[in-house]
């Protein structure tokens, strides 16, 4: 039997606003959930059901509450609630992989070297191993429709659809079991929002698990193999 | 085990007091090779004499701090003779201060101040010490044919960028950094701040940034510690710190800033 790469048990977040009269936001009471290789899972539901905040704590952003999330990788199982910051800092690196909404752009660094850190992470950046990540990244950049005349431009004077595409770009490039995807078609035109879905598609037939949110139902339809309504953990 | 395997820096228990004032209690944290930690806090929390506490700059008054040198094993930094302690201090660390003209030295050329730490470990070869003076000039980004001209004749941004390559050219393991980029104005920030980003990983540096700038620290740092009256009030990686903090201060400083 295929173990599953995300497993979820009674995981609950609370957010407790301190300099607000020390007022408690549940978001997450009793989410429980398996996710195995090769499968997509379509978080859904209205607005404020918490949908990012699940993605969020599955990356380690946020910090459970309560309860557990199990990470398999290989033979290698990790609980990120309990993992130490080093120990989430390898497991994003080769484990978690997310694609937020928003690139966060580093004033002056290229488009090109952003998509290929990823790679370069944790290894010896010898000539080689550097020219075969930009090489990477140069087919990805293609693929996505970013004009070459951008790839050695820094990102934030990019449109908000190159600047998710080269996001995109980054956060698929390294091959990771589990993949969390927070609305990565949402401001793109039709041909890249093809392109995309069938990258993803191809991740998952590759192995990866997914976790995803997609408002776009066409979308959804055609990446997801599973849709979870988040108004069943409440 | 690999050097990597291992914390580069372990910190237990530091204590200092001025007279009846505690200036930072019971300060506990690893480090690790290639690791960038940032320290942030108000100004009073504690931050610089926690850099130099563990930078053996200050004694503090309780607690150990370890350093796991190249080719001698685990030392007290504390237990060092002042002359190994020297030693150490230029050539497997670095320390950049905030004003640059504290870390630089302001009647010498530029070339001069990068080659010193090379003189130091007994280079006397004047060509060898210039080649590699010029190399690490044009690697933070520096003009070749500034090499003869006086720090006091640079701007303020090229003055941190020798800073910068005074410190690495004796390629250290460890570098403390106490505000690198609050003396500048924006558009040298930006450009200083990617030069650490690049530097650091390119040459697997463990760092400990102290700033009161959150922008910094998400940029630069891989974790946090936040400090408040002295004490770690919290820490975690820095997008957890920075977008879920738990602590009541943590809480109002993220949300005091304003988001440009």
């Amino acid at each position: 039997m295929n173990e599953p790469a995300l497993r979820i048990r009674d995981l609950a977040k609370t957010f407790t606003l301190h300099n607000q009269g020390g007022a408690e936001l549940p978001v997450l009471r009793a989410v429980n959930l398996d996710v195995a290789p090769g499968e997509c899972v379509a978080l859904d539901g209205p607005s404020g059901m918490g949908k990012s905040t699940l993605l969020k704590c599955i990356h380690a952003n946020y910090r459970a509450t309560a309860g557990s999330l199990i990470v398999r990788d290989g033979d290698t199982a990790t609980d990120l609630t309990t993992a130490t910051p080093r120990e989430l800092i390898a497991l994003r690196r080769d484990t978690v992989g997310y694609v937020s909404q928003f690139l966060r752009a580093i004033p002056r660094v290229p488009a090109l070297d952003i998509v290929a850190e990823p790679l370069l992470d944790g290894v010896d950046a010898t000539p080689e191993v550097l020219a075969d990540a930009r090489r990477e990244a140069e087919a990805l950049l293609l693929r996505l429709r970013i004009p070459v005349r951008l790839w050695s431009v820094a990102p934030a004077t990019f449109s908000g659809g190159e600047q998710q595409r080269v996001n995109i770009a980054k956060g698929l490039i390294r091959k990771r079991p589990l993949l969390l995807l927070d609305e990565p078609t949402a401001s793109l035109d039709a041909d890249n929002r093809v392109t995309v879905m069938a990258m993803i598609n191809e991740a998952r037939e590759a192995g990866a698990a997914i976790v995803g949110i997609f408002h776009d139902q066409r979308v959804r339809e055609t990446v997801a193999t599973r849709v979870i309504d988040m108004r069943e953990f409440i | 085990m690999t050097l990597l395997d291992q914390p580069i820096l372990e910190v237990e228990g530091v204590t200092k007091r001025y007279g009846d004032r505690i200036a930072i209690d019971d300060i506990r944290f690893d480090l690790w090779p290639g690791e960038v930690l940032a320290v942030v806090g108000e100004s009073g929390s504690g931050k610089t004499t926690l850099l130099n506490c563990v930078s053996a700059r200050l004694k503090p008054d309780a607690g150990r701090v370890h350093f796991r040198t190249r080719h001698e094993g685990v030392v007290d930094i504390y237990d060092l003779s002042e002359a190994s302690r020297r030693l150490l201090a230029r050539t497997d660390w670095g320390y950049v201060h905030q004003n640059p003209a504290d870390g630089l030295r302001m009647d010498v050329s530029a070339g001069a101040n990068v080659g010193e730490r090379l003189m130091a470990l007994g280079e006397r070869h004047y060509g060898r010490i210039r080649r590699e003076a010029l190399s690490w000039m044009t690697r933070v980004e520096m003009q070749e044919d500034r090499i003869d001209d006086s720090p006091a004749t640079f701007s303020g941004g090229m003055r941190q960028r020798l800073q910068i390559a005074r410190n690495l050219v004796t390629q250290p393991r460890l570098v403390f950094m106490d505000e690198p980029t609050s003396g500048l104005d924006v558009s040298v920030q930006a450009r200083l701040l990617d030069l650490l980003r690049t530097l650091t990983r390119q040459l697997h540096l463990a760092s400990i940034i102290v700033t009161h700038d959150l922008a910094v620290a998400r940029l630069l740092a891989h974790r946090m510690i936040v400090m408040k009256g002295g004490r770690i009030v919290e820490e975690g990686l820095t997008d957890q710190v920075l977008d879920d903090p738990q602590h009541p201060y943590t809480q109002l400083l993220v949300s005091s800033v304003l988001q440009p």
